[in-house]
């Protein structure tokens, strides 16, 4: 079910910006070399869903942000604010290769000597970007700065903190007694993912050891898709592939690192097939255990995404038509989506952890034969 | 294709934050949420078993009540058919001694009463042999005062004899 809606989801997406670029997405270049913008909905979407160094807040180019501090590794650690970047000078290469114009930011101030490109820091050269291919032909240092989506983490972590840590100390201060208040709205989530995700899925006498890894993963994601609905939060951590990547490689080492002598008898020597099949067999078996948790990665990052990109494209309609009076349409639909985000939220958080235990009661299974 | 590059930047924090993240939670809150929900699991079980025994017990219980209900009625029965029996048998004992003391007395009073009777009867014959021989005399005197009359008496009694 999952997996249909989050193909459906793909489709959407994939017209939306189809037809966003084909008809409203282009650059038009007027005769002296000057970019003119039309509302670009593509443009607009992606700006949305990928990450970036300032907190967007509302309005336009002057409307208000938070400037959250950029951290680059270039010779030695060098942090400033990303307002000396937002409030840059801005400049244009010619692309030599395709003859193309782009448009960067050169920093100002402590960030003089950089340029933001597309929300990625380069080193300027002589002054200046070069672009070949429609790529900046420049270094890029080492940028750990504090993104939207790293400080929508630290916002997670936040939540996750001051939340788990009262229904903690309210049982400490209560003990085993029936939860009243926010531990009454935990618990049964914390039961649920302890009973129908870790002890459906592992083995009865084995479960317990990783039932707090599937809790930390299944509230982490599941307050993370909940914060990205929030507007003006809005961040789209969960919706970042680094973030999943992240995610989902958690789980392939927890699964590589249980799997018992059974698990790998299957991969590598997979009882009951002939032994020159096995040289097909080992390579197929070792992509699967990568391909599991891949699914895991692109399913949460897909569904995730879409649900941000369909929010957006609604909206969008307002703009395309610039006029009001179509939010009568594009409101409705955004809020029904809205409100399909929020079951998918919790249904995303369910399936990862879900699978991840299912992953990891297969690496921990006993024989059965 | 931005989209779908991983960022070493954020992949650092998102590390950094989840491990942390799982840490403290683990440590402070997992432990002692899933400790108390467990203990408290285990408590409602417990306390299921217990009253499920209790149950048992109280059935057992029940049953043992109702035998020594029995029991004790049954002896009660018993001990108030011997009460029964032994009070009759009081009554009885004491009507025959009353009957036997009874007539003892009645007889006793009896023996008192003749010999008073007796006692009485020969006196008043002592008495009434006094009063004749007293009544005799006089008349035997008054006969003999003079002796006209002695010679009348003596005369009749002649008579008498000689008529004889």
């Amino acid at each position: 079910m999952a997996i249909k809606s989050a193909m459906n989801k793909m489709l959407a997406v994939i017209t939306a910006i189809l037809m966003s670029t084909s008809l409203f997405g282009e650059e038009l270049n007027h005769g002296e070399g000057e970019v003119e913008h039309k509302f670009n909905v593509n443009e607009m979407i992606m700006h949305h869903i990928q990450d970036a160094h300032e907190w967007h807040l509302w309005g336009g180019h002057d409307g208000t942000s938070i400037y959250l501090p950029i951290i680059i590794m270039d010779g030695g650690m060098k942090v400033f604010s990303s307002s000396h970047f937002y409030h840059g000078t801005p400049m244009i290469a010619e692309d030599e290769s395709t003859g193309k114009k782009h448009e960067y930011i050169a920093g100002v101030g402590p960030a003089a000597g950089y340029a933001m490109f597309h929300e990625t820091i380069y080193k300027m050269e002589h002054g200046a970007l070069h672009f070949e291919k429609d790529h900046p032909h420049a270094d890029a240092p080492l940028d750990f700065s504090i993104t939207k989506n790293v400080a929508s983490l630290f916002i997670t972590f936040l939540i996750l903190i001051l939340v788990m840590f009262s229904v903690a100390k309210y049982y400490k201060k209560n003990g085993a007694v029936a939860p009243k208040g926010i531990a009454k709205f935990i618990e049964p989530l914390i039961v649920f993912v302890r009973d129908d995700i870790a002890k459906a899925n592992i083995d009865e006498h084995k479960y317990k050891k990783y039932v707090p890894f599937l809790l930390t993963i299944f509230f982490f994601i599941l307050v993370s898709n909940l914060t990205g609905l929030i507007p003006l939060v809005q961040a789209n951590v969960t919706g970042n592939i680094t973030v999943t990547l992240f995610l989902a490689v958690c789980t392939l080492l927890v699964t590589v690192f249980s799997g018992n002598k059974n698990y790998w008898q299957h991969i590598f020597a997979t009882p009951g097939v002939p032994k020159p099949l096995l040289i097909i067999m080992v390579p197929i078996e070792l992509v699967g255990v990568l391909t599991k948790p891949f699914a895991l990665m692109i399913r949460l990052f897909a569904n995730i995404t879409a649900g941000h990109i369909i929010i957006l494209a609604l909206i969008s309609i307002i703009f395309l038509n610039q006029s009001a009076a179509w939010g009568a349409l594009s409101v409705p639909m955004a809020l029904f989506i809205s409100v399909l985000e929020i079951l998918v939220a919790f249904l995303q958080a369910y399936l990862f952890a879900m699978l991840s235990a299912l992953f990891i009661g297969a690496a921990v299974e006993e024989a059965h034969h | 294709m931005e989209l779908v590059t991983p960022d070493l930047g954020l992949l650092f924090w998102t590390g950094l934050v989840f491990m942390c993240l799982l840490f403290l939670l683990v440590k402070f809150a997992w432990k002692p949420i899933l400790g108390a929900v467990n203990t408290r699991e285990e408590n409602i079980s417990n306390a299921l078993a217990l009253a499920e025994k209790t149950k048992e017990e109280m059935k057992a219980l029940q049953a043992q009540n109702e035998n020594l209900l029995k029991e004790a009625s049954a002896e009660r029965d018993s001990m108030i058919k011997d009460a029964k029996e032994i009070a009759s048998k009081m009554v009885e004992d004491a009507k025959v001694n009353a009957k036997v003391e009874a007539d003892k007395m009645i007889s006793a009073a009896t023996a008192v009463i003749q010999s008073e009777k007796a006692g009485a009867v020969a006196e008043l014959k002592t008495q009434m042999a006094a009063f004749s021989i007293e009544i005799a005399e006089k008349i035997v005197r008054n006969e003999l005062s003079t002796d006209e009359k002695q010679k009348a008496l003596a005369d009749k009694l002649v008579e008498d004899i000689n008529m004889n």
